[in-house]
């Protein structure tokens, strides 16, 4: 391991300042088990797709104090239109004069991790580290190990929170070499509700590297509406993990948007722990030039009558790579499953390259699982439908490829951010300057 | 304006049409009618080129053109229009930005300058009329969610805007209620003009009442196996089409 690791593990813990005890024990085991297994390398099943080297070759820090920004910069990441409760993090570090928000309903925690730490240590203690093992990756470790700041979220039971959080971590200043590992837990208790934008952002570019970990608790009959928005600099490294537990007739959609980094790894890990469960899995992913972007989800069926549909969707254009690996693994008492699983890819490139990797494990009888995977052309009947009103050619290619990509953005329930999203893909698309 | 000769079709070993002769002049109204899976869908697709039928033999000029060495696109920015029978969704895709796209190409075609986003807002107000449609619809994604009878309101809006020399209407008016079909036959019918044609495909007599056409076809098995006036319409109305289709050899 590298002795940058070890300096911002050693910044975490300065001589002789005490430690919430569970939290020391907590980024010890982290590191402990980073310093056992290091970063996954090709070699392991689940990351041999992609090249991590460029990444694990560098070495990249902690920052110290953050850079000041403006909060016009913020403006193209923050979706105005729709309100929300904002919390803001500058190169890892919680920003109160940049965030907003506004009045918090009772029975709703809502804050900077770091900065409840000693009020909720209960809640905390409790819930952290429990649904993201430190065993599941090398990053995983790592996160742990560094733990500092994030999202965190507490719903008590039955509370609705009226307005989505939104945690925008953004990147600032010379970013190069820069290190963050946000850590955001999310618990609802027994049936409340609450919506969870969790957005990257990079505000200059440059080869620095988020790790982050996300745990949420979907309790009882809770629902929860989770975006995750990835909009790093198209130098940066990403590589962001998402554990999501389910307990009985909970509801849960969980978007996953990525544009940015060069290369970008999302882990969704759900877990349905209870029966009656129904959960949802959107993604939108865009490479161009050689970005790689690589989708890994995973959906264990543990309790019977649960259904879930997943949906990813990836654009490739240039010499960019998408993977899609899903996973879904139905238990032998997961009786009346239904499981739907569609990952469909368009290539705009002759140079562009797809994995996809459905996997399916079921145990269970009496289920109904179906997977679908599609590469390359684009809808035939509305290519024709086009040509018919004289519509032929590259603004053809562009409309079906922008409607390919909206018809996984429409259902997000937020008009502001599917907008500004659906911008970001027509603006990306008029830069191809077909 | 149009001419057809003697056109087959088939898509895969599937021979659908079978001989279709049919000349529309300017100005006229020509109802086709004939038993579901006759060919008439096939006939509309073959004429705006749809890339699944094949042409085996015959022919159709529009306007003095080859119409079938041309592109589909080339055909709509030639002035030919198709008013689908099941109109495609294209979700995100707002009906603002597919009508100024379209009706853009087809300006570039005639040699006419493109529309900016306000200038179309203007036109396409005033088209919007003619449908009895408020604003709203421009901005929903072309198809995504309509009613069926709001996606065939939505066709002849297309039509409106685009303003075609020739439009095929395919079974437009399956699937609007009372007050649709009164609607939209009579944007239909404001859209004419002496230099433009129309040809429409209907199972209903009751259309025809208010899209008063000057010919009646009735397609049979790919083939059209009695054509008359408006009169025909009402007797196959009396006694179906078995009277006619009883003579066609198989
Ligand atoms: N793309 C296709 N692939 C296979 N068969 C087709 C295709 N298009 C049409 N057919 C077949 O050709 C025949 C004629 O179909 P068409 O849609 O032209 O009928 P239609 O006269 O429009 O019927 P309806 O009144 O029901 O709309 C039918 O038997 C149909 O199944
Ligand atoms: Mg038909």
């Amino acid at each position: 391991m590298s002795r940058a690791i070890l300096q911002d593990y050693q910044a975490l813990h300065p001589q002789g300042a005490p430690q919430a005890g569970w939290l020391g024990r907590l980024r010890q085991r982290g590191l402990d088990r980073f310093q056992e297994t290091g970063y996954p390398t090709s070699r392991d099943e689940d990351w041999r797709f992609v090249d991590l080297a460029p990444l694990t070759g560098a070495e990249f820090r902690v920052g110290g104090d953050s850079p000041a920004v403006r909060p016009e910069a913020l403006a193209p990441y923050r979706y105005p239109g729709t309100e929300c409760m904002l919390l803001v993090f500058v190169n890892g570090q919680f920003v109160p004069g940049l965030s907003d928000l506004g009045s918090v309903p009772a029975g709703v925690t809502v804050g900077s991790l770091a900065s409840i730490t000693a009020r909720q240590t209960e809640l905390l203690g409790h819930h952290l580290g429990r649904y993201a093992p430190i065993e599941s990756s090398g990053f995983t470790a790592l996160n742990t190990a560094l733990i500092a700041d994030g999202l965190l979220l507490h719903v008590a039971r039955d509370v609705q929170v009226p307005r989505p959080i939104h945690a925008l971590f953004v990147t600032a200043g010379d970013p190069a070499g820069l290190a963050t590992h946000p850590r955001n837990l999310v618990v609802l208790e027994p049936g409340a509700r609450a919506s969870v934008i969790e957005s990257y952002a990079g505000l200059s570019e440059g080869a620095y590297f988020t790790n982050a970990v996300t745990e949420a608790i979907v309790g009882d009959g809770a629902v929860l509406e989770y975006l995750k928005i990835q909009r790093e600099s198209e130098r940066a490294f990403h590589v962001g993990t998402t554990h999501m537990r389910h307990g009985r007739d909970s509801r849960g959609t969980s978007h996953s948007v990525s544009f940015g980094a060069a290369l970008c790894r999302n882990n969704l890990d759900v877990v349905l722990d209870g029966p009656g469960v129904e959960a949802q899995m959107l993604g939108l992913y865009m490479g161009r030039d050689r970005q790689e972007v690589d989708n890994h989800t995973s959906l264990l069926h543990a309790h019977p009558n649960c259904s879930t549909r997943e949906v990813y969707k990836g654009i490739l254009d240039g010499r960019a790579h998408g993977v899609f690996n899903g996973k879904i693994y139905v238990t032998p008492i997961a009786q009346k499953t239904d499981a739907k699983q569609t990952n469909r890819a368009l290539l705009l490139s002759d140079h562009a390259r797809i994995d996809t990797k459905p996997q399916l494990e079921i145990f269970a009888d009496d289920v109904k699982c179906t997977h679908g995977a599609t590469v390359g052309a684009l809808d035939q009947q509305a290519s024709f439908y086009l040509k018919s009103r004289g519509v032929a050619g590259p603004l053809a290619r562009k409309i079906l490829t922008y409607a390919f990509a909206a018809e996984v953005l429409d259902e997000i329930p937020f008009p502001a951010v599917r907008e500004s999203l659906e911008a970001v893909v027509m603006a990306r698309l008029n830069a191809r300057g077909e | 304006m149009l001419e057809i000769i003697n056109l087959h079709a088939r898509v895969g070993d599937k021979q659908i049409l079978n001989g279709i002769s049919l000349q529309v002049r300017v100005g006229e109204v020509h109802a086709i009618m004939g038993p579901n899976g006759s060919g008439k869908s096939t006939l509309a697709q073959v004429l705006a080129g749809h890339p699944a039928y094949e042409v085996t033999a015959g022919q159709a000029t529009f306007q003095g053109r080859d119409l079938l060495d041309l592109e589909p696109e080339e055909r709509a920015r030639a002035g030919l229009f198709l008013a689908f029978q099941y109109p495609v969704e294209i979700p995100g895709v707002s009906n603002a930005y597919f009508l100024r796209a379209a009706l853009n190409e087809i300006r570039k075609a005639r040699g006419q300058e493109e529309l900016d986003p306000i200038d179309f807002m203007d036109l396409a107000e005033e088209k919007l009329k003619l449908v009895e449609w408020g604003p709203d619809i421009l901005s929903r994604a072309v198809n995504a969610g309509f009613s069926g009878g709001e996606k065939k309101r939505n066709e002849i809006l297309q039509m409106a805007v685009l303003e075609p020399t020739l439009a095929i209407l395919d079974e437009t008016d399956s699937g609007l209620d009372i007050d649709a079909l009164r609607i939209v036959a009579e944007g239909v019918n404001r859209l004419r003009r002496p230099d433009n044609a129309t040809v429409v495909v209907t199972h209903y007599q009751r259309l025809l009442n208010y899209i008063v056409p000057d010919f009646v076809h009735v397609i049979a098995a790919g083939r059209i196996v009695r054509s008359g006036g408006r009169e025909l319409a009402l007797e196959l109305e009396a006694k179906g089409y078995e009277w006619l289709t009883e003579a066609v050899p198989a």
